[in-house]
């Protein structure tokens, strides 16, 4: 038995809609990428959304496609975050773009080496264990002062201009529109990998790993794998934070920090990519402008927020956002335009 | 006669309880073999150890001659066996199209592919509809795989097992909770098997295997207790004692 032509075309286009480029996400990127030139005033707190939202990407491609939970991801972030510092410190490697890719491939190494703690076990065990990955690593940061500097911070690290031409100004220009390009790149790159082969076989083992192994896929070696590309990511994102600030500390290995950035993936919905980047958007305004209202209570509104999030979305943390989603794809008028044509054609 | 699927004094102990007793097992090639037992008799944990879900205590399964006892349940879905489950494992956020598509690029051995678009590579799509066709899962392949009349998520199961293109393919009560009206498509299906696969069936409904198998094999308390023709099998007044007739009384 074979298939008809028509029957074909159906599916192929159907496949290919999963990766498709939808109106609002050209507007988004336009209106991040327009604030270089609209928005000179705000480049210091987007410079913060922009890292911010690199991380929560990371943590969205463990969370949302492969369903590993963590409350540890700082350790990556911490750990690219300190490797840039070091790197622009003792002039190791001197050109920002070249460092932070460095800062990544660190980040990634420990990454796979501690990616084997997190493929057994339920969802609480991950917690635990990465949470416990984190707290092991920022106390080595600590005991080892002469190297991290200890609970001084790392000092003395000198930033070079970017590609050896884009000095980073105290206003952020510099800073802002090379995070942006660097979140650019590898939001193409993550986004190109969820809409893979390989992709979808993280869903379908996030979805039930019984069924996954019973079609040929090796469980772990795919879990391996995306908490290791995505260790980068975040390895880049704390990097990214060290040269725009000149400056590393503990708390880039947190507790606080690893909690907030769940918390921004949740806030902006996991499993869509644009969930960490929405996220982080959100969190950084409240921050920001809830610190100015009531500088000392501003967590409680961050608190409240997360609770009525959590209780409008009925489906767990992942989907609130589904409706709002759904609503975006009525909107495209090629979905709507091939709807039109499927009804006609019946 | 050539032997698809081989097991040799298979074993498995949970504790004090033994699941699988000494269980010497010999599907040949091409056959349509079916494990009958009453309730509790163990069918499902041969099925689960025979695909690497579980680890046998004792004992070697022997896959085409080769022995695949310590080897992972991926390894073994690689090498041409595959299974459905009594109670369906699907992807339930993917459609039915996404599910086949995975399934048939995984055998192929491109499930690492991470750069690809999904759906680059037509002919992987092709066969994929090929199959959906087959398995009158067209209409509905665009829909969320949770949302399907639970036939079709049947049959969905089948189809996955099949996309892997199996040599040997175990059927764990293919027929189980399907509604009367639904049913003749899954009969359909599995009477429309390729001849090539060997094919081993769980069943307790006696009609599909008396209408399907050429082959039957009773387990009771873990145990082979009788392997030999339907006809044979039909008669035998020990099978009767032990199942047929509770199900009589039952």
């Amino acid at each position: 038995m074979t298939a008809s032509r028509s029957l074909i075309a159906r599916a192929q286009d159907s496949v290919a809609a999963r990766a498709r480029w939808h109106p609002l996400e050209f507007v988004f990127w336009l209106v991040a990428f327009g604030a270089i030139w609209f928005a000179p005033g705000y480049h210091l707190i987007l410079t913060e959304v922009a890292w911010l939202g690199l991380f929560a990407l990371s943590l969205d491609l463990i969370l949302g496609y492969a369903g590993i939970i963590s409350l540890g991801h700082a350790a990556f972030f911490g750990f690219g975050a300190y490797v840039a510092g070091l790197l622009a410190k003792h002039e190791l490697v001197t050109e920002p773009a070249l460092a932070l890719i460095v800062s990544g491939f660190a980040a990634m190494l420990l990454g796979f080496a501690t990616s084997f703690l997190v493929l057994r076990g339920s969802d609480l065990t991950r917690l635990m264990v990465t949470l416990g990955v984190a707290l092991v690593l920022r106390e080595m940061a600590n005991r080892f002062d002469w190297l991290t500097g200890g609970a001084d911070g790392l000092q003395g690290v000198t930033m070079q201009p970017v590609l050896g031409h884009f000095r980073f100004d105290l206003y952020a220009h510099t800073a802002y529109t090379y995070c942006l390009v660097v979140l650019f790149v590898l939001f193409l790159l993550a986004r190109r990998v969820v809409n893979s082969p390989f992709g979808l076989s993280l869903l379908a083992v996030k979805g039930n790993p019984l069924r996954a192994s019973a079609l040929g896929i090796s469980v772990s070696t795919r879990l391996v794998a995306i908490y290791t590309f995505a260790a980068f990511y975040a390895g880049v994102a704390g990097a990214l934070l060290t040269q725009t600030t000149a400056f590393a500390s503990l708390d880039v290995l947190s507790f606080d920090r690893s909690a907030d950035l769940l918390l921004v993936l949740i806030i902006g919905g996991a499993g869509y990519l644009y969930g960490g980047l929405i996220g982080a958007v959100v969190f950084k305004l409240m921050q920001n402008y809830l610190a100015l209202l009531t500088p000392q209570y501003w967590p409680f509104w961050i608190g409240l927020v997360l609770v009525v999030l959590v209780l409008v979305g009925r489906d767990r943390m992942t989907s609130w956002t589904l409706p709002i989603r759904r609503l975006a794809a009525k909107l495209d008028w090629r979905t709507t335009a091939k709807a039109a044509d499927a009804a006609e054609g019946h | 006669m050539t032997l698809a699927l081989e097991t040799i004094d298979l074993e498995k102990r949970f504790g004090g309880i033994i699941a699988t007793n000494k269980v010497s097992l010999r599907v040949e090639k091409g056959a349509r073999h079916a494990l009958i037992g009453p309730n509790g008799a163990g069918k499902t944990t041969v099925i689960n150890l025979l695909t690497g879900m579980l680890a046998p205590s004792a004992g070697t399964i022997l896959l085409d001659g080769e022995n695949i006892t310590t080897l992972k349940a991926h390894k073994r879905a690689l090498m041409g066996m595959t299974r459905t489950f009594q109670i369906n494992q699907l992807f339930a956020d993917l459609s039915p199209l996404e599910t086949i598509g995975l399934a048939v690029s995984e055998r192929r051995g491109q499930g690492l592919d991470w750069l690809r678009v999904v759906g680059g590579k037509p002919d992987l799509v092709t066969e994929a509809a090929d199959i959906l066709e087959q398995f009158q899962l067209t209409d509905v392949m665009d829909e969320r795989t949770a949302v399907l009349p639970y036939g079709k998520q049947r049959l969905l199961e089948i189809a996955v097992a099949i996309a892997g293109r199996p040599r040997v393919l175990l059927l764990d009560e293919p027929a189980a909770g399907v509604p009367e009206d639904e049913r003749h498509e899954i009969l359909a299906a599995i009477a429309a098997l390729p001849k090539d696969v060997t094919v081993l069936l769980i069943e307790h409904d006696m009609d599909l295997v008396f209408s399907f198998a050429d082959r039957i094999s009773v387990l009771v308390n873990g145990a082979l207790f009788v392997e030999d023709t339907p006809e044979a099998v039909a008669r035998d007044p020990r099978v009767k004692a032990v199942y047929l007739g509770e199900e009589a009384h039952g």
